[in-house]
């Protein structure tokens, strides 16, 4: 049909992934080990290949088998946990990276949107980096100028429009960097998560700004965890669960489907079950109860637990939480903090716990879940229970994503009051302890 | 974001399709080249003390070293009367643009990752911009040449005319090898570490110190294979003119290995920009 604007077939994007495998705390083996690696390094070079980083390397399909078509006008989401493929296929339509096998189709300018304030640079002016930026985007100098003061406009930023950007707060950077997009013209638009930044009244502007995109008639490819938006936004979803198109259709049933690939996912493998009691199931849930992968730090965790109980006294939930690392960074206990035992009653429970907002860093986390006398026994345990993923954490909208990857911890520790510094008596003739 | 797609033809993509827009893509980026290259000398000297005054005392700097190490010291020969100093400096010029083309060149694909990860635009935009800036040290680093020719009194002949020829020739002959070395570390970061030896080495095996006079006369030729060899006699014939007469068979085997370079870079960097994204 004419007004099919794209259409993927087949469309395939392998990478080529390393892995360490362990090794003992030898000497001798880590030497072998080196060489080794830089014997296959070599020989990949001799033959043109891409090098790779580890000892065992194996293909990973990102993307596979997937087939759709997006007609002029369409507004459609795409949404899948983490590592589904979702910014790979973003990646592909925007030409950024070449498809392994299979083809894609497109009719009319694309411009994509994987980031807000790409090439930004920290030294230049807010004027200076929308100049920069929009070209950056593909608009011309022309265009842009045209359009500079509704973008300052949209901004809000007009105070300091030359001042260069790392003065900027957080919020005012990612204001004025969607400002820039938001005003992109083009007849296909790729967005990327780009509301994950700002505050909410921004994210709210942002969200509005994209429906009038959508009701101008103009196609949008929108990508998000945010199920909020995503079903305020679009009739259409494509569910994506590792690389392949799950489910294509209505808004509604694509949440839902979501919903069981993100169970899936983990059930994958059997929870087992304990004497008297068995965990069935484990969800972290957003704001509005969905199920979800991600936490925002700084707000809520909720956590919704299924299990069983032959009503046996005393028994009590605990959780676990552990860093990308696996050490354990916090326990909850049902019945040691709150005094609260698993029901009486035999039966099947959902259990719904708040915890307190942390300031988690960036980074991949898992809930081990336990069942039993706490500092007693253990009736039934389950090791990586929950997986979840914190995107990023900027407490106090610091300019940087605060991660576990730093090395620091996995927890931003926040004042509860000002830093305070208070001058101490110079000590005679006594050495500094240090330079000042 | 991309400008294609204006004669209406669906754009496809496809594994190892060849793009026969690409140079006409490259030519419809060219505001994006200005643009880097602008953000490239906008922010150059931001945050440091001397600013521009920077541009001045490096290759002024060198120049002192070199005519005292050279020809103060090891006493070698200048060209014909020119005074030893603007014979160092005529040499040091077209060296310092090749070799700050080569090494911002072939860093600045892995340095401009975010971009390139984001969003599409041929890739070759990126080390060109680089270009710029070191034409912009070039311009400054010439009116210290002007100067120093004003303070000894070396008035040029005709040949001053074709010095943008060789400037140009400059640049092309560090393009060849940069997009080369910019296309191999992005898969293999050992390059990064193989340039600025290359271009520190090069210092001293191009006639930059010294006048190539000094090599015999049966090296000549192979000598020339190092194309800045043939681009620096250049200079000097283009600055002190009859002084310093080219040697020609030398010139014409330099000019075909920068277009060889050219060639091979060129080749290179378009064979592995699709995957840059993947790998950067």
């Amino acid at each position: 049909m004419s007004d099919v604007v794209i259409r993927a077939e087949k469309l395939g994007k392998k990478f080529i992934i390393g892995h360490r495998t362990e090794v003992g705390p030898v000497f001798v083996d880590a030497l072998s080990r080196g060489f080794r690696n830089a014997l296959r390094k070599g020989a990949d070079m001799l033959r043109g290949r891409a090098m790779v980083e580890g000892d065992v390397v194996e293909d990973f399909w990102a993307l596979r088998d997937v087939d759709f078509e997006i007609r002029r006008g369409e507004v459609v989401s795409i949404i899948g946990h983490n590592g589904a493929g979702k910014t790979t296929l973003l990646k592909v339509l925007s030409r950024i990276t070449e498809p392994t096998e299979g083809r894609v189709s497109i009719k009319g300018r694309v411009a994509s949107l994987l980031e807000v304030g790409t090439g930004f640079h920290p030294e230049l002016t807010g004027r200076e980096n929308v100049f920069l930026n929009g070209a950056i985007l593909g608009m011309t100098r022309a265009e842009v100028r045209r359009r500079f003061d509704e973008i300052v406009d949209f901004s809000g930023v007009e105070k300091f429009i030359d001042t260069p950007v790392k003065r900027y707060s957080v919020g005012m950077y990612a204001r004025l960097a969607f400002a820039v997009a938001a005003h992109l013209e083009s007849e296909v638009l790729v967005i990327d998560e780009v509301l994950a930044v700002g505050d909410a009244e921004f994210q709210a502007r942002c969200l509005d700004r994209m429906s009038a995109v959508a009701d101008a008639g103009r196609t949008v490819l929108f990508v998000s965890h945010n199920l909020a938006a995503v079903t305020a936004l679009t009739k259409r979803a494509i569910v994506f669960q590792s690389g392949r198109v799950y489910f294509d259709g209505a808004i509604d049933e694509a949440v839902a489907h979501y919903a069981t690939s993100l169970r899936k996912v983990k059930t994958d493998r059997s929870w087992g079950k304990g004497n008297t009691t068995s965990l069935i199931s484990a969800t972290l849930v957003d704001a509005g109860g969905m199920p979800t992968d991600r936490y925002e730090p700084g707000t809520p965790l909720r956590l919704r637990v299924v299990l069983e109980t032959s009503g046996l006294r005393g028994m009590s939930l605990e959780l676990v939480l552990r860093d990308e690392h696996n050490l354990p960074i916090g326990f909850y206990s049902t019945s040691v903090f709150n005094q609260v035992s698993l029901p009486g009653k035999p039966g099947q429970y959902e259990c719904s716990l708040v915890l307190e907002p942390y300031w988690l860093a960036s980074g991949e986390y898992c809930f081990d879940l336990m069942t039993g006398l706490t500092y007693v026994d253990t009736d039934h345990r389950v090791d990586n229970a929950l997986r979840f993923f914190v995107e990023r954490c900027s407490p106090d909208a610091i300019p940087f994503n605060f991660s576990q990857g730093k090395g620091n911890g996995a927890l931003a520790m926040r004042l509860a009051g000002p830093v305070e510094f208070t001058e101490l008596p110079a000590a005679g003739q006594e050495p500094k302890p240090g330079p000042e | 974001m991309s400008t294609f797609d204006q004669d209406n033809r669906p754009l496809i993509l496809e594994a190892g399709r060849a793009d026969h827009q690409y140079w006409i893509d490259l030519w419809r980026y060219r505001e994006l080249f200005f643009i880097l290259a602008w953000r490239d000398v906008a922010v150059r000297y931001k945050q440091t003390v001397i600013g521009v005054v920077w541009a001045f005392v490096r290759p002024f700097m060198t120049m002192v070293v070199f005519t005292v190490v050279f020809g103060s010291l090891a006493k070698l020969p200048s060209e014909g009367s020119a005074p030893y100093a603007v014979m160092v400096f005529a040499g040091l010029l077209p060296w310092t643009l090749f070799a700050s083309v080569l090494s911002e060149a072939s860093v600045s694909v892995i340095g401009s990752a975010n971009l390139i990860t984001k969003v599409y635009f041929p890739r070759l935009v990126v080390p060109l911009s680089t270009v710029v800036v070191a034409l912009i040290d070039f311009l400054v680093s010439l009116t210290i040449l002007a100067g120093l020719m004003l303070w000894y009194g070396v008035v040029p002949g005709w040949q001053i005319l074709l010095l943008p020829v060789f400037v140009l020739l400059a640049l092309l002959a560090a393009i060849g090898p940069a997009i080369w070395a910019a296309s191999l570390i992005v898969k293999y970061r050992d390059f990064r570490f193989i340039i600025p030896f290359v271009t520190q080495i090069g210092l001293y095996v191009s006639p930059v110190g010294f006048s190539s006079k000094v090599v015999p006369e049966h090296w000549q030729m192979l000598y020339s294979i190092n194309p800045m060899a043939g681009v620096i006699d250049g200079f000097r014939w283009c600055i002190l003119g009859g002084d310093s007469p080219i040697y020609w068979p030398g010139f014409l085997v330099s000019l075909v290995v920068i277009a060889g370079m050219l060639v091979l870079g060129a080749r290179s960097f378009r064979r592995s920009e699709r995957a840059f994204a993947d790998m950067v």
